[in-house]
């Protein structure tokens, strides 16, 4: 098979089985110790062993941030660029070379505040890349500062009296985007990171999964109240397609649709049949906006795994077609016609 | 009417320099571009330099309002759209009081003198109607009532009275096109196909058009006809062409030249829009034109797309290109091609967007953050834009650098007649990417180093897919070689001085002297200044007068004759459009007496501005 570019790609043949060891890169890791990024990274080198993918068709495109470092450490294609503009470099790679894998990698700062018009376009055009938006609500490369999903009142170096402005809920900025997957996790249950991660790899388009992750020097505890071993069942929502949505220890509590949005019940008290079955697929985003917004902050019981899932036209696939179709109907251009396509004369 | 336009009869003229001036709503761009049209296919060399306001609809009849369009037509070699007019078409007082002091003494003066009524008078600021007093006198005036005529041919079609007032400009182009002895079937062809299956407005500006050759014809205009005829050419097939549109085609050539994809990313600005216009209708040369959500994500894109191994490519004007210039310094840093065309326009921030100005050359040059060295190749015609656009995509793809490719709303817009190239003899554009290990590590394996460089410091290209050479690249200082994230000194030090050196080792041709080799006075410029200062040059030479020009297409790194060539004249005249730029590099380049001649009006030079300055330089 060729690519747009007429290079031979190894898509023909097995792909040969790889384990962790082969990807990851020959640097060392730099990250503090402690740091969650380490079991994101992990994760996801224990994921792509299982997904028969190639090393080489395999690449991994961040910005500036701690969690931006990731290509470094990846034995795949990788580039480092700048901040915020990720999204935008990996745009380009994405349309004209739809035989890669492409993932995305930065942090909350990154994305949300100076990229933030790139991620937002990225999704709206729906183009094929896996997006991990590690997010630890707080600036750690440039050594803590409030970042755009830092709450109100939190005190930072750059907020001594406290940050003053709301923060970004990341899920309810993709769906509102009208993303086409929209997807959470966090760095302390590697399982669900990778039932993630696999989602998203395989969904065809601009797929968003928010990583909850843990900077232990700047933010230590951030999403403690709900990710800690001891209370997580009481406090993550697992969403599952297709279920009704209900969480607690004893699957006591329920979510179910009020006038305007959703809320947390007892399911003794309203019943199975009241509770609301996930639906990932429905094309209009409104319930999946309604479940981003049951919690607040991470303090109370916050919904993770897949929002949306809603395939729709991927935009290389659109823009590669357009190219096609033109072609096919006018023929290979011609430069020596193209010169003359305009009124000429004879000297 | 007939199409046999030059009659032996008819006298002729050299040259003629014709503006059309007239309200934004008036079609004046379209008149002026018709009227070029049918004057290149007769064979005239042709300039041209449309005008027109920053505003959409600034109201109308106000002085705000005026577009115009100048064009100088001869039958011999020309490089400029003419220092005055001959000729002026003035459509409505507006366009008469902004544009006047422009025409030649003793100029012809074409007005529709229907719209000299009281409310365009006055939006115009005039008290008393011009064409009644005699401040008119000095000049050749005929008026047309054009409206009127137009109306009157038009009302037996059945079109609207609207519409038909909209078809004068048809009314005011027959009439110069009798006046000049214009062939008149490329315009009756082009209103046919231009408005295909909208009969009624074909037949409207076919009546006006044919009302206004008549007018000529028949009137007694105390003017008598006369012909530009066509100039020698040498022999091949001609199309006029505008700059923006010479520059996408050379991008397309350049696709075609290096067999990679080209990739445009693109968000609209003026006087850049049209490039992307452009390539946006060549996808079946495999052309991806992109339209990002901004200036940094169009770079961005381009960028990626060229990690991946098109040719990409990123247009903007000068607002834009700050806002780039942080991915720009990426791409230095990764050492990946990437070609950002400028098309200038006068500054600083939004400043003057339909008006031309060559202010960004020292932000080409040096704006961007570190040491951040790139080539810089400038055009200086129209059709000039398509062989820097090859150029400029040679040097990226060659020398895997970032290249600033400078033009100006003056050559983006401005049209000429341009021979057209034989497409088999372009030199071919030779890109290779890595395909196999080129070291062997610590360990005795063979590894892939992407900063292994060549003898002239280019490092080789590893595609994404490229199987066994996976490495990861990024914007922090790397060490060379390996391409590991570093941040040993010595190494920086090492890597500032290859990336300086590596662009400083780039072939680019000497320059040559045109004119005088031992004159004591060179005028060196770059960029759309050629046209101005060839010809001015030229009528001091033609006198006897001792003058040398040197013109620029490369910019950085400059022509290595460059120093030696300067040092041979005593004074070294630098006309550009900005403050002086180009004389600040040479005079730290070379340490030599180089004047700046600048000219910050948002127009272009005239022939006779630079003959004036350059006869003040010979004569002190
Ligand atoms: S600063 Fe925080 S996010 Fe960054 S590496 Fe350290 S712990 Fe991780």
């Amino acid at each position: 098979m060729t690519d747009v570019l007429g290079i031979a790609t190894t898509d023909v043949g097995e792909v040969p089985a790889t384990k962790r060891s082969d990807w990851q890169s020959d640097q060392e890791v730099r990250w503090c110790p402690g740091c969650g990024d380490y079991s994101i990274l992990t994760a996801v080198q224990l994921l792509l062993p299982e997904l028969g993918v190639r090393r080489e068709n395999t690449v991994f495109i961040s910005g500036i941030g701690c969690a931006a470092r990731f290509p470094y450490y990846m034995d795949t294609y990788g580039v480092h660029t700048i901040h915020g503009r990720s999204p935008a470099f990996a745009t380009g790679l994405a349309m004209t070379r739809p035989d890669l894998d492409i993932w995305v990698v930065g942090g909350d700062g990154d994305m949300l505040s100076i990229g933030g018009n790139h991620l937002i376009h990225a999704l709206r055009r729906n183009i094929n890349l896996n997006i991990m938006l590690v997010n630890n609500q707080i600036y750690g490369l440039t050594k803590g500062q409030y970042s755009p999903t830092s709450e109100i009142g939190k005190i930072t170096k750059s907020s001594p009296i406290g940050a003053t402005a709301r923060p970004f809920n990341p899920v309810s900025l993709a769906l509102g985007a009208e993303a086409s997957f929209v997807a959470r996790t966090h760095d302390l249950d590697r399982r669900h990171m990778q039932e993630v991660f696999r989602r998203v790899f395989d969904h065809d388009g601009a797929a968003l999964v928010e990583v909850y992750q843990n900077c232990n020097v700047f933010n230590d505890g951030a999403f403690g109240d709900i990710t800690r071993k001891d209370v997580r069942e009481d406090m993550l929502i697992d969403l599952r397609h297709g279920e009704p949505i209900r969480f607690g220890k004893e699957q006591q509590f329920g979510v179910s649709r009020r006038p305007g949005g959703v809320q947390i019940v007892e399911v003794a008290d309203v019943g199975v049949d009241a509770l609301l079955v996930h639906d990932e697929t429905t094309a209009d985003p409104s319930t999946a906006f309604s479940l981003s917004r049951l919690a607040e902050g991470p303090h109370t019981p916050t919904p993770i795994g897949v929002f949306r899932s809603c395939p729709r036209d991927e935009y290389g696939h659109m823009v590669s077609d357009q190219i096609a179709e033109v072609t096919d109907r006018r023929g290979k251009g011609d430069l020596a016609a193209l010169l003359r396509s305009q009124p000429t004369w004879e000297v | 009417m007939s199409d046999t336009a030059v009659q032996p009869s008819v006298p002729a003229v050299d040259k003629l320099v014709i503006r059309f001036a007239g309200d934004s709503g008036d079609g004046m761009q379209l008149t002026g571009d018709r009227f070029t049209s049918a004057s290149a296919l007769f064979g005239n060399d042709l300039a041209t330099l449309p005008e027109y306001p920053a505003e959409i609809r600034a109201p109308a009849g106000t002085l705000a309002g005026v577009s115009a369009f100048q064009v100088q037509i001869s039958d011999h070699d020309i490089m400029t759209p003419g220092d005055a007019p001959d000729v002026l078409v003035a459509m409505n007082p507006a366009a008469l009081k902004s544009d006047l002091h422009l025409l030649v003494p003793g100029g012809t003066l074409i007005v529709n003198a229907d719209s000299f009524e009281e409310r365009n008078l006055a939006k115009a600021g005039y008290e008393s109607n011009p064409l009644e007093g005699h401040e008119l006198d000095g000049y050749r005036l005929i008026t047309a009532p054009m409206t009127s005529l137009t109306k009157g041919v038009c009302k037996d079609l059945g079109v609207k009275t609207r519409d038909a007032e909209r078809s004068k400009n048809f009314f005011a182009l027959g009439l110069v096109s009798w006046m000049y002895s214009r062939p008149t079937q490329p315009t009756l062809d082009w209103i046919d196909a231009k408005f295909a299956g909208r009969e009624l407005i074909i037949a409207a500006n076919r009546a006006a058009f044919a009302a206004g050759h008549a007018f000529g014809e028949t009137a007694e205009l105390g003017h008598q006809q006369v012909v530009v005829n066509a100039a020698p050419h040498e022999p091949g097939t001609y199309t006029n062409i505008s700059g923006n549109m010479a520059l996408a085609w050379g991008l397309v050539a350049a696709g075609e030249l290096s067999g990679l994809p080209v990739f445009l990313g693109s968000y609209p600005i003026t006087p850049a829009s049209d490039i992307l216009h452009e390539l946006s209708r060549h996808k079946s040369f495999g052309v991806t034109a992109f339209q990002a959500e901004d200036e940094i994500a169009a770079v961005g894109a381009a960028l990626g797309a060229s990690y991946g191994g098109c040719l990409g490519v990123t247009a903007s004007s000068g607002p834009g290109i700050a806002l780039k210039s942080e991915t720009i310094s990426l791409a230095v840093s990764l050492e990946l091609p990437l070609l950002i065309i400028d098309i200038q326009r006068g500054g600083p921030s939004t400043g003057l967007p339909t008006k031309t100005e060559a202010g960004d050359l020292l932000m080409a040059m040096y704006g961007r953050h570190g040491e951040s060295p790139l080539p810089i190749v400038a055009a200086r015609t129209p059709s000039d834009c398509f062989a820097v656009a090859i150029e400029a995509s040679r040097i990226a793809l060659t020398y895997r650098t970032p290249v600033i490719l400078l033009s100006d709303g003056y050559l983006a817009n401005g049209s000429e007649p341009w021979r057209l190239p034989d497409v088999d003899s372009l030199a071919r554009i030779p890109v290779e990417f890595a395909t196999g290990f080129n070291h062997v590590g610590a360990d005795g394996e063979p590894e892939f180093w992407p900063y292994l460089r060549d003898d002239m410091l280019v490092r080789p290209l590893a595609l994404p897919g490229t199987p066994g050479l996976m490495h990861r690249i990024g914007g922090i200082e790397k060490q060379d070689g390996s391409g590991n994230v570093s941040y040993d000194p010595e190494n920086h030090a090492h890597m500032v001085a290859v990336r300086a050196e590596r662009i400083a080792r780039i072939e680019v041709p000497d320059v040559e002297v045109v004119g005088d080799p031992d004159a004591d006075v060179l005028v060196l410029g770059w960029g759309s200044t050629w046209g101005a200062i060839t010809s001015g040059v030229r009528r001091l030479t033609r006198v006897g007068h001792k003058v040398a020009q040197v013109h620029l297409t490369h910019l950085n790194p400059l022509p290595e004759n460059l120093g030696e060539v300067l040092r041979r004249h005593r004074k070294i005249l630098v006309p550009e459009m900005n403050m002086g730029q180009l004389v600040k590099i040479v005079r730290s380049e070379y340490l030599v007496d180089a004047r700046a001649i600048s000219k910050v009006t948002g127009q272009p030079f005239t022939a006779g501005e630079i003959e004036q300055v350059t006869l003040g330089a010979l004569d002190d």
